[in-house]
This record gives C-alpha cells, structure tokens and sequence, in this order.
C-alpha cells in the first residue's frame, strides 16, 4: 500500500510540475509588465498560447530533416524528467534515487545539445547564431553548476538531490560562506539557462542578441508548444532546485499523511510565487548586457562555484 | 588453455599478413583478409571476455624465443583479458566496416599486409610478461601502425605526420626502454614475476613513474607528447585510424597501468597521483579546446581522443593519489572510473572515425566547412553519428555519462586527502573536466551539426549516397553497445571488478547486479545513485505520452515551405552557420587566451570590387613553447657541433681516447 500511495505522489509531482509550468511564466510575465505600469496579459495566457499552438499545423521547413521534428520531444522528455527529479513539495519520493543532482545537470544538457542541433538543422543563420551561442553559454554555466554541486555533495555527503534537501533541514547546518557562494553561482547559472536578462531576453524576436528564441525560430504549432513547455519546466526546475536546496522549510517527506502533503504544496506554491517575484523585480531592474560579456558573468559564477567548493576542502566548518 | 590458443591466434593474424603481400592484387583478397579478421578477433574477444566473466586465475606461459637467458613470458589475468576485449571489439566492428569500407581503397596492398599484423601486435603487447616481449611487440605495433598511416603516402602532409609518428614512437619506446632497466634493478631480471619482487628505492621509482609517464604518454596523446596524434590518426584510412584512436591509445593506457599499477607496486609518494591528475585535467581541457578549433573532421576527432585521454589520466591519478594514502576503496571507485571510460572511448571513437570513414566514401570530403545536409541522403550513418556524437558529450542515458559520473564521485571522495596539494588539485580537476565535459558537447554539436545537418556546401554532398551493408552493421552494433552500457553500467562494472581488485590489493567496488533495479550505486555509504535504465525508460514514456496525445488530441497535420529565417531567407548554402563561424564565440572567449587567436578582417572599401577577406590566427602554445624552441637548440648545436665531420684521423682516435678515459674515469670515481 505504501509502495502504491508512494507511486502515486511521485506520479502526482510530474503532473502538478507539467501543469503549473506554464503558470510561473504567465506569474513572471505578468509581475514584470506590472513592474512597468503596464496591465499585461492574463495570467493564464501561458496555457492559451500553447492550447492555440497545439490545435496549429506545423509548418516545416523544406530542408529541415527527421532530427528537427523528433527533437521538441526529445527535448521536452529529457526536461521533464529531470524536473520530475527535484524534490518539490516532499523529498524522498520513489524515484527520488534515479538519477542525482550530476545527472539532472546532465539531462538538461541533453535537451541542450538536441535544440542546438535543431537550431542547426534548418541549416539557417539565425539557427547557427543561436546554437552557436548557446553552446558558449552552456561551456561555462554548465561547470559552474557542477561546482555548485561540488559544494553542495560535500557539505551533505552525497549527490542524490532528496538527500540533500533533507540534509538541508537539519539544524547543524548553519549559516555557512560556502554556502552563500553556491547560492549565487546557482543564482547566475539559473539566470543564464533559462535565458533570462541580463544575459538573453524572453522577450525579443528580432535581435541579434537572442540566443533561445533564435535557436527555436523555425519551429511552430505544436512542436512551437512543446518547446516552449519545456522552457517553462526549465524555469520551474531552477526554481525548485533553488527552493528545495537553499529554503526547504515547509517540504515534507515520503510517507507522511494528505496534510502535510497538502502543506508541502502549499509552501511549495509560496516559494515559487516570491521566486518569481524576485526573478521579474530583477529582471526588470537590470539592462541586458552584450554578449561576450556573458562570458565574464558566467566565469564569476565558475569562479564562485569553485571558490565554494575549495573552501570545504580546506575546512568543513564554512 | 586459453593461453596458447590466444597466441596462435595473433599468430595466425601474423600470417595472413604475409599472404596478404601476396595475395594484395587479387580483388576477392580484401574481403579474405578482413573476414579473417573478423572471425580471429571475434573468437579472441569470447575468450577474453570469458577469462574475465569467470574471475579465472593467471596463466602463464613460456616460449624459448626471445633472449635466450630470457624466453618470451606471457601471462593472461584480469587486467590483460580486460583490454583484450577492448582491443578485440574494437578490431572486429573495424574488419567488420572494412568488409565494405575496404573495397574503396585506392592501394589496398598498403593496407592489407600491415592490417591484421597491427592487430596481432596489439594483442601480443597485452600478453608480454617480459620486458623484452612486451618492448618487441610494441615497438612492433608502432611499425606496423606507422606503415598504414603511410598507406596514402603521396601526399605531403601524411609523410610529415608519418616522420613525426616515427620520431615520437622512438621517443616513446627509448623512455620505456630505460623505465623498464630501472624497474629490473642491477640484476637485470626482465621477466615481470621477477620485476614486481625488486625493492626500488623512492628516487629510482619515481624515476621510473616519470619515464613510463613519458614513454606510454606519448603512445596515448597525454599533452604535451601529444603533437604527433592528430596528423598521423586521421592520415590512415577510416577503420585504421578507428583503431588507433579508439584501441591503440587503450594499448598505451594499459601500459601506464601496467608499469605503474602493477609492476612498480604500491604508489610510495602522494605527489605521483597528483602529477597524474595534474596532467589529466590539463590534457582533457587542452584536447577538446583543440578539437573546437578544426575543421577536418577526423583531425577533430583525433583531437578529441587526446581530452579523452585526459579524462582517463585523471581517473588514474586519483586512484594512485588515494593508493598512496592506503584509500583502497576510493581507489577502487577511480580505477573503475578509468577503466569504464577506456572502454567507452573505445566504442564511442571506433564508431565516430567510421561514420567519418562513410561520410569520406560517400563525398570526398573530410573538411566540415564543405559538407552538411548529410541527414538527408545518408539517415542511418547520421542516427548512427548522432548517437556516437551524444555518447561522447557524456550525455545521458549513455555511456560517457556513466564513466564521468563515477570520475566525479571519485573527485567528491578527495577530501578525505590528507595532503594539502592534493586537496586543491582534486577540485581543480573536478573543474577542468566539467568544463572539458561541456566543451565536448559544444564540440560534437559543431561537428555532428555542420556535417549532417543544414544544407549542403558543395557538390559532392548534394550528391552523397547511403553507406554500405557492412559498414552500417559495423556502425550500429557499436552504437547499440553505447546504448547497452549506458543503461546497464553496473553489469560493466562488475565485469571490471576482478581487474580492479588486481591493481588494488584485492579492494574493488560492492557488486552492482544486487541492486534494485540494476542501479549504479558505487559508494554504499554515500548512497549516490544513478540508473540510466529508469532514465531511459521515463523519457521514453514521456516522449511517447507527449506524442501520442498530441497526436491524438491536437494537430497532427504538416505542410512544408521555405525557411522562415526571420523573414529573410538566403537561398545560398554559404549563408549558413560554419565550422568556423559556430567555434567563433568559444574561440573568442577561450581560445584568445589558450590559442592568442586573432581575426584578421580586410574589408574592400565601398566601390571597390574584391572579396572582402576573413582570417582567424591560432598558435599552438604546446608547440612554440615546447617544441620549436626544442628543434631550434637541436638544430643549432648539431650546427655548432658539425665541425665534427670533417677532423683528421688522428683527431678522431683522440677524440675516442678521450672519451674512453672519461669513461673509465667515471666508473671508477662512481665504484
């Protein structure tokens, strides 16, 4: 019966997880257009674009090849999962083991490499721009990452994400300056996955300073759709990544009653709501910057990351 | 008796070298020689697989050949029958390619003889037991591997690569030369048995670390002996430099361990395995920085094993960095690591230098900036590139990933170090191979994506066809064995076990096939897990839960038309993405500082008709710090000195005189 009830919040998260992704976009967009006095869309324009997008045919282009049609799923599944892996609202779920938080970097860094190359498949040049860039911008957030994990593994001893969050809860750890540098390596290495300002906009379509939209620019209906859930569930999964590491009060673990799960999700659905927040007040306090200046921000987050990694290496206690 | 089988096998491979001289007019004598191959290396792989499967005891064996006071040893145990099996998949999915891939070859009696006696050579360095056989059999390898990388000798670049080659292998094998006098001490016994009792002194052994260091180091492509490795591997024919690249540098690996591990006996300084890691991390960012930089995709790929090679080195520092501090448990997760990943590159390089070898029948081409759209007339060599490409990035759910994973809990176990030193380097490494790791990525999107993908650059890959039978047979059981081993890791790892627990004193990792679900869990008490089966499945339960609803409740209808491209689509292919132009930003960001890259820009002024000029700067720093300053004294002491030639007879007898005074004089003063 437990094996059961476990399967079923398990199953439960990736529903609720692919459900409410669209909704931190349309809560990010909507806080950041009335940071400009604007009205903004509703909040739930998110889920209408994509109901339109699905219902759309695809139009493909004629040189695009069987690569470019199979990859908004691939991409989307690859997301998926690993957003299905991080601890939300209760830690310790029977899957929870699969894959650890090495492998969830790597799972995004599948869907990285296959939009890359759906971006090149056009054989376009707005498609090379982007995959081109993005690669860059990837060689560097994707280390910096990993020393964040770095960080993270040796202060709770082990890579698997559950256990670190429980880790987490426990009082002995304290305020910690190792701890503060991985926040902030995670922090920029988030802005720059999720292709957030300062490093690329959401927004635009025809700058040469994008980097996602221009990778997917050729992709529409319902290929457009899946890409675009699947950069939601991106930005959902840092969020999570960020709640359940750096504020796991309030998670509950496997097991428990439906009260607690229920108060799990909803401290999970208030760390998410002031995430976003934080994520549109930043956003929109801060220009864009160029793009081989990118480089510079991403080489502080690796920087910081290793910085926060040597620190425990030379004492446990920081 | 395994053993004698084994040998006559390579020996049979030896003679139908021989016949090959012969028979290398005959059309039908391609086929012959490769499906020969083929079968011996299948046989010496079950054989091999089936020594290590059942942890079976060494055996040894000696022939009277050789030195006299010696004879030839060979020994098969748990490490050799490890590499045998990575030596043998690799030689037959190669002759498996050939079977096809070989009948394209312009001057098949360049190939032919030299092609089975590589492979016996290979497998005869694996099972030496003595100094002299082990020595004999490689130099014997780097011959018959210099030979075929001659094979198209009428180009200049390839004779360079080949003189090269040669020079770096008489290094190599000089540097072995002297480790192996030191390792059998003043009396001089050559045979391994004997070399593991003899007590060195700590100066002399790492003397002797240093020197095999050198000496297998240059066979593998460890930086910076590596400048010979990208000319010659990709100047062979396809499968050839499959073998070289993929297995010969296993060949070298297994040496470094061999002497190290094994014939050197416990580690006695801390600072080897950080020497070791040191020259890893360096090597695996340097390669695949490299590799970033070319356009021809083999050299690209040549480039690419030296980061690999990288990523094994520090496997094995680790390993020798926690041997040393008696940590056999973490040694055991790191020697692991290594071993897995030796046997992935084999399958992921193998698979990549023949998905070349059919992209260079099916166009002529090898330089990337005049390929492209090769998705469309070649699929299956495309899906099989794809998956080797991704393999490679360490991406799961496949292979790579599972050997970097367990490099990274190898790192994560290094604080434990007592040594200072040792504790900084182990993050730095950690570091250098996350972002070798991404690098890679970056480097196979460039090379999958500009070669297969977009539209085509020249003529020639308009016109490409589908590759042979053979050749996709070859392709996809490697690519199917990426896959396996992705998914399955904890079966590699037991099956890596006995080996291990030979080069650690017995300690190897918990059995892997108790686990729920087959999950990898390296560290008992860490509990880091990781299970590429699950993953695999999950994704594709949502990948196909995304499909088919989609399909089932939404649109499922195409049409096509020109590219959008943001309302201004170029019709000419030169428009598109490049080798070059895709590298641009990493070139900018990285290479300015590791290669002092530099844009040269001349633009025509307005009216005047010429082309405007592009041009990109790299200087190899290995290069013009290492080896031009080198050949420069050489050249300008043998300079100095060639006054030599031309001294009078009484001069030289002199000259010899006092040579031999000096001589006796340092005997004497050293007695």
């Amino acid at each position: 019966m437990a094996l059961i009830t476990g399967y079923l919040v398990q199953g439960g998260q990736m529903l609720l997880i692919l459900l409410l992704a669209p909704l931190i976009t349309g809560w990010v967009r909507t806080l950041k257009a009335q940071l400009l006095r604007r009205r903004g869309p509703s909040l739930l324009q998110p889920y209408r674009d994509l109901r339109k997008l699905l219902r759309k045919d695809v139009v493909l282009a004629g040189s695009a090849s069987w690569l470019f049609r199979v990859a908004p799923y691939l991409i989307f599944a690859a997301i998926w999962v690993a957003a299905a892996l991080v601890p939300t609202f209760a830690s310790g779920l029977p899957f929870s083991w699969t894959a650890d938080l090495i492998a969830i970097v790597a799972l995004l860094g599948t869907a990285r490499f296959f939009l890359a190359l759906a971006g090149l498949d056009t054989g376009t040049s707005f498609g090379g721009i982007g995959a081109s860039r993005e690669m860059m911008i990837a060689s560097l957030a994707e280390p910096a990452m990993l020393m964040m994990v770095f960080t993270l593994s040796l202060l709770a001893g082990t890579t698997e994400l559950s256990a670190v969050a429980q880790f987490m809860l426990t009082a002995d750890v304290g305020l910690r300056v190792s701890l503060a540098l991985a926040l902030l390596a995670l922090v920029m290495v988030a802005i720059a996955e999720n292709a957030r300002i300062p490093v690329d906009n959401p927004a635009t379509h025809l700058e040469l300073t994008m980097v996602h939209e221009a990778m997917v620019l050729e992709y529409s209906g319902r290929h457009l759709a899946l890409i675009e859930l699947a950069a939601s569930l991106k930005l959902l999964l840092y969020l999570s990544l960020l709640s359940c590491i750096f504020v796991p009060w309030g998670m509950t673990t496997a097991g428990e009653d439906l009260t607690a799960y229920l108060t799990g999700i909803a401290a999970y659905l208030a760390k998410l709501g002031l995430g976003g927040f934080l994520l549109a007040l930043f956003e929109t306090g801060i220009a864009k910057m160029r793009v081989f200046r990118v480089d510079q921000f991403l080489g502080a987050a690796l920087m910081l990351g290793l910085l926060g990694a040597l620190l425990l290496f030379v004492s446990r206690s920081l | 008796m395994p053993l004698p089988l084994l040998l006559s096998l390579s020996m049979i491979l030896l003679a139908i070298g021989l016949y090959a001289i012969l028979a290398s007019r005959r059309a039908s004598c391609s086929r012959q020689i490769y499906g020969i191959s083929l079968v011996i290396c299948v046989i010496l792989l079950g054989m091999a697989l089936t020594h290590l499967l059942n942890a079976a005891a060494p055996v040894t064996l000696t022939l009277p050949l050789g030195l006299p006071w010696l004879g030839a040893h060979f020994r098969l145990d748990a490490l050799s029958a490890f590499f045998l099996i990575v030596v043998n998949l690799g030689g037959a999915v190669a002759s498996l390619f050939a079977l096809g891939y070989g009948q394209h070859e312009p001057a098949p009696g360049r190939v032919l003889p030299f092609y089975p006696a590589f492979l016996a050579d290979m497998n005869l360095v694996l099972l030496a037991d003595d100094a002299f056989t082990f020595l004999f059999a490689w130099e014997f390898m780097s011959l018959s591997s210099w030979a075929l990388v001659m094979a198209h000798h009428r180009e200049p670049a390839n004779a360079r690569a080949g003189y090269l080659y040669l020079v770096m292998a008489c290094l190599g094998t000089l540097a072995l030369l002297l480790a192996f006098g030191l390792l059998a001490g003043a009396n001089g016994g050559y045979d391994f048995a004997t070399i593991r009792t003899v007590e060195m002194t700590p100066g002399l052994a790492a003397l002797a670390l240093i020197l095999a260091l050198i000496g297998t180091g240059s066979k593998a492509g460890l930086v910076p002996l590596h400048v010979w490795l990208p000319l010659a591997h990709p100047a062979a024919p396809s499968h050839v430099s499959a073998l070289m690249s993929g297995v010969m540098t296993k060949v070298a690996v297994y040496g470094f361990i061999r002497i190290v591990f094994d014939l050197l006996g416990e580690p006695v300084a801390w600072w080897w395995g950080g020497l070791v890691l040191a020259l890893g991390g360096i090597t695996a960012v340097l390669g695949v920085l490299y590799a970033l930089m070319q356009h021809d995709l083999k050299r690209l790929l040549a480039y690419h094993t030296v980061e690999n090679i990288g990523i094994i080195f520090i496997g094995l520092g680790l390993a020798l960095a926690f041997q040393s501090n008696q940590m056999y448990a973490s040694a055991a997760l790191a020697l692991t690591a290594a071993l897995f990943h030796v046997l992935n590159h084999s399958l992921f390089k193998s698979l990549l230098f023949m998905g070349t070898g059919a992209v260079l029948t099916a166009t002529g081409e090898r330089d990337m900036e005049r390929l492209g759209g090769l998705i469309h007339p070649m699929p299956w060599t495309a899906l099989a590139f794809l998956i080797g490409a991704a393999a490679i990035s360490a991406l799961p759910p496949l292979n790579g990933f599972v050997s970097e994973w367990l490099t990274f809990q190898a790192i994560l176990l290094t604080p434990e170090l007592p040594q200072w030193l040792l504790k900084f380097l182990a993050p730095a490494a950690g570091a250098l191979l996350a972002l070798s790791a991404a690098l890679a990525a970056a480097c196979f999107v460039k090379a999958f994506g500009i070669t297969f993908l977009g539209r085509p650059r020249s003529p020639a890959a308009a016109k490409a066809q589908e590759t042979d039978r053979y050749s996709l047979a070859a392709l996809f059981s490697l690519a199917a064995l990426c896959l396996l081993a992705g998914i399955l890791p904890g079966l590699v790892v037991d099956g890596l076990s006995p080996a291990v627990g030979l080069l650690n004193g017995g300690a190897q990792l918990p059995a892997q096939q108790s686990q729920p679900w087959l999950t990898l869990v390296p560290v008992a008490d860490v509990k880091s897990s990781y299970n590429g089966l699950l993953v695999l499945l999950f994704m594709a339960l949502s990948g196909i839960f995304a499909a088919v609803s989609i399909h089932r409740f939404a649109s499922n209808s195409v049409r096509r038309s020109p590219a959008w491209d943001c309302g201004f689509p170029n019709a000419s292919p030169a428009a598109q993405y490049t080798a070059g132009s895709f590298a641009q930003p990493i070139r900018r960001v990285f290479g300015s500082v590791v290669f002092q890259a530099r844009e040269h820009v001349t633009m025509p002024p307005p009216g005047d008709g010429r082309a405007a000029q592009f041009a990109v700067q790299l200087r190899d720093p290995v290069w013009d710090c290492g080896y031009a300053p080198l050949t420069a004294a050489i050249i300008k002491i043998s300079t100095k000195l060639n006054y030599l030639q031309y001294l009078t007879i009484r001069q030289y007898l002199s000259l010899v005189f006092g040579a031999l005074v000096l001589l006796l004089l340092g005997i004497a003063l050293w007695r």
